[in-house]
Order: structure tokens, then C-alpha cells, then sequence
């Protein structure tokens, strides 16, 4: 079983050294990358707890800022009207039909403690992050819809149509799940960075600031000497839906 | 049915694909591919974060492996600098002299000359952005960048003459 070409080759030992071949490509790039990046990490742990705090008492209604900031930030466009348009963050009109009094709310994901979102997500896509971000990883998200129907707070939005500008630091596709993230690019950010006077806020807290409202507070709910935990502490705040015991991440004050 | 000649033939252009593959230096060569070049060689002996070679091979290795540990534990700039995808645009899918970027379905973007050559089908871009956000940024090149996390030394393989398919299939066999 030879000839003058030398590409004699009987099938045990081309499979043999086929395999042999995929083994080498395969094996270095899964063990060493492992270790190369030993003991070199920056992940987000439980340490915080990222929260924010919101006074609809200061809340103006009219003012969409915080709406067209999370846009901006997070490229996210309307195609075809608001009933199948991402929103990330919406503005709610609560009235009082009994007395007529009416206060306007900002209404985003609530990073809940027990996320109903995460709890029927089929194929672990929709997750929370350490640090109690709830976030939808759309690598895995097969587009089920089952977490907006979970969410008691219509949080979450699904991309029907193809997208095409989306911003590098917020990547969205269609057929996948989306809701807020607290603008996790500035949070990564800021952990790599030591001085807080230079740590970033979401876009929507940043906007509301700007526009001298201040009705929104973002921090760590974890650190006591937070400015969100010492309000919290000292004057509380309220969950939407506090009945469902989800232990939301996201407070409000001023709702009557 | 298939002769003994045949079946001889159909091994050897077996082989030799997988030997091809193997030798992914030649892959220019063989194909007569042009591929974008980036925006400008980010050092003189690596012009990468990792060896041409470490690249074609590994690259959707370095992007599974770091895409979980971002979006899951928030791992993202410090330890993978130079590594994410973000990064890769930003270099390799620069605006031209024109001032024009390519995008993902043209031939010209960096990522589309081989994969629409190659026939595989790639879904990074349905969410993430084809084109660079800051094209005036340079991805920085610590020691770490320098040598490759499978086993590779730069300098070793540009000193090396290319991989010929049937010489190194000789060289392989027992």
C-alpha cells in the first residue's frame, strides 16, 4: 500500500491524525487562555448591590429627559409607534380619579433580588449579574418572550425588526428581549475607576440632574455611606408591588 | 465502485484540506483572498495583538471565551484590553482615506472578506456594532499581548519560512 506520490494514506490513520491535528488546534486555545488570565480579574461582585431612587414628588410631568437620555445612550430608535418600540424606561401618569391629583413617574426594570424574569427564562439567558443587575444575555436568548410576560412591571421589550446603528457599548438585535441595564457600561466603568467624583451615573439620572429636577438617585445600596442607602434610611422608600416580595433595586418616594 | 485509485485520491485531497487548514499561513496564497488591512500595524513585530496566524485559527475562541465573563461577571476593559470585539473593529474596520467605513454586508469590512469566502455564516453583527465607534482609538500592547496564549512566539514564526502543505505533511507522517 505505497505509491511514488507518498500520499498513502489508510483510513485508521488518516482519522488517527485528523483527530490528533483538531486535538492540538482546540486544546490550547480552552486551557491556557484559563491560565494566562489567573488571578487577574475585575468582576462585579456581591459586594454591591446597585440600586436607584426615584421622587415622583420632584418628578415634573411633561419632562421625558431621562426617556430621550436612555435613548440616546443605548441607540435605541422607534420604528413603528409605541406599541412595539423598545422603551427602556417610560414615563407613567398616575391620576387620582377620586381627587384628581396627578404625579408622573419614571418606570424602568426594577433589578429585583428574585427576578421573576430569570426564574422561567428556558435557556438561562435572562440572568442576574453578582452585583444585582438583571440583564438579558442575548448570545443565549432565543426570543420566547416568557420573561416580558413574567415581568410584573412590563420592563422588557423584544426587538421585532432588523436594527442596524446600534451603539458599541450597547449591543441589541432582533429577536431578542431587552430591558434596562443601568447603563452596565458606565457601572463596569466606574470600577475600574478609584476616584468616585469621576464615576458616571446612568444616562437617565445624569439627565434628570441636568435638568435640575434631581428626582433620581443611582448608587450602591450595599455601601451605608451611599448617598441613595442614607436616604433610603432615612426617609425610605417605596417598592412597586411590594405584595410580590421581590425586593426590587429600584425605590420611589412621593407616590400617594 | 470506486476504484482503489479513487478512493487513494479522495484520502490525499482529504488530507491535504486538513493539512491546508492546519498550515493556515498559506491561506492568503492559496485562496488569493485580499483581506482589509488594518489601520496601521500596531507594533512591528506582532502587528496584532497575537500573531496572523494565532488569529485565524483562534480568534472565535478569544471572543466565546470573553464575551460570558463581560456580560456575566462584568469583566471588560482591564482584563481583556486589546481582546473584545469593540476592539478589533475599531482597528481592523477604521474608515477608509475617504473617510467611509465598510460595513458588515460588503465585502470590503474585515470580518465579511473571509467569512463570505469561507461560506460561514456570522451573527455577531445583527446586535453588535460593523463599524467603530472612536476611530481614533489604539488599542494599547502590554507584555501580555506580546506572546500568545496558545503556545505561539511571535518573533519564532516570522522568522520561519512559510508552511508548505505537502512538506509539512511529510514531516508529519510516522
Amino acid at each position: 500500500m505505497s505509491d511514488e506520490t507518498g500520499l498513502n494514506v489508510t483510513r485508521r490513520q488518516f482519522l488517527g491524525t485528523s483527530t490528533a491535528l483538531a486535538g492540538l488546534a482546540i486544546a490550547p486555545g480552552v486551557f491556557l487562555t484559563k491560565v494566562a488570565h489567573a488571578g487577574d480579574t475585575v468582576a462585579a461582585t456581591e459586594k454591591n448591590r446597585w440600586g436607584m431612587l426615584i421622587d415622583t414628588s420632584k418628578c415634573a410631568t411633561g419632562c421625558n429627559d431621562c426617556v430621550t437620555a436612555c435613548n440616546k445612550e443605548n441607540g435605541i430608535s422607534g420604528t413603528h409607534g409605541p406599541k412595539t418600540d423598545a422603551q427602556w424606561i417610560r414615563k407613567v401618569t398616575l391620576t387620582d380619579k377620586q381627587t384628581g391629583y396627578v404625579q408622573s413617574l419614571p418606570l424602568l426594570c426594577q433589578h429585583c433580588e428574585n427576578p421573576p424574569c430569570v426564574d422561567v427564562c428556558p435557556t438561562g439567558a435572562s440572568m442576574k449579574r453578582a452585583d444585582g443587575i438583571v440583564l438579558v444575555d442575548k448570545h443565549t436568548c432565543i426570543g420566547c418572550r416568557y420573561c416580558m410576560m413574567a415581568c410584573p412591571y412590563k420592563a422588557r421589550s423584544f426587538i421585532h425588526e432588523v436594527l442596524h446603528e446600534q451603539k458599541t457599548t450597547a449591543p441589541r438585535g432582533k429577536g431578542t428581549v431587552e430591558s434596562c441595564t443601568f447603563c452596565v457600561q458606565r457601572v463596569d466603568a466606574n470600577r475600574g475607576e478609584p476616584e468616585k467624583s469621576k464615576h458616571q451615573d446612568p444616562a437617565c439620572v445624569e439627565a434628570c440632574n441636568a435638568s435640575g429636577h434631581k428626582a433620581m438617585w443611582f448608587g450602591d445600596l450595599k455601601d451605608p455611606n451611599s448617598e441613595i442607602a442614607t436616604e433610603l434610611k432615612k426617609h425610605g422608600g417605596q417598592q412597586l408591588r411590594a405584595d410580590l416580595q421581590l425586593n426590587t433595586g429600584v425605590r420611589y418616594q412621593g407616590i400617594t | 465502485m470506486p476504484t482503489m485509485q479513487t478512493s487513494r485520491l479522495l484520502s490525499s485531497l482529504l488530507t491535504a484540506g486538513v493539512l491546508a487548514l492546519w498550515a493556515s499561513t498559506t491561506f492568503a496564497d492559496v485562496t488569493g483572498l485580499t483581506i482589509p488591512k488594518a489601520k496601521e500595524m500596531a507594533n512591528p513585530d506582532t502587528k496584532c495583538i497575537k500573531p496572523v496566524e494565532d488569529m485565524r485559527k483562534n480568534h472565535m475562541q478569544y471572543l466565546l471565551h470573553q464575551r460570558d465573563e463581560t456580560l456575566r461577571e462584568g469583566i471588560r476593559e482591564e482584563k481583556f484590553k486589546g481582546e473584545s470585539l469593540k476592539e478589533c473593529i475599531e482597528c481592523h474596520n477604521a474608515p477608509g482615506k475617504d473617510g467611509k467605513v465598510a460595513r458588515v454586508a460588503e465585502r470590503e469590512h474585515f470580518c465579511n472578506a473571509c467569512h463570505s469566502f469561507t461560506a460561514v455564516k456570522i451573527d455577531c453583527f445583527d446586535c453588535h456594532a460593523d463599524k467603530p465607534a472612536n476611530s481614533e482609538y489604539r488599542h494599547p500592547l502590554g507584555d501580555k499581548m506580546m506572546t500568545s496564549q496558545s503556545g505561539f512566539d511571535s518573533k519564532q514564526l516570522l522568522n520561519q519560512p512559510k508552511l508548505d502543505p505537502v512538506a509539512a505533511k511529510g514531516d508529519k507522517k510516522p
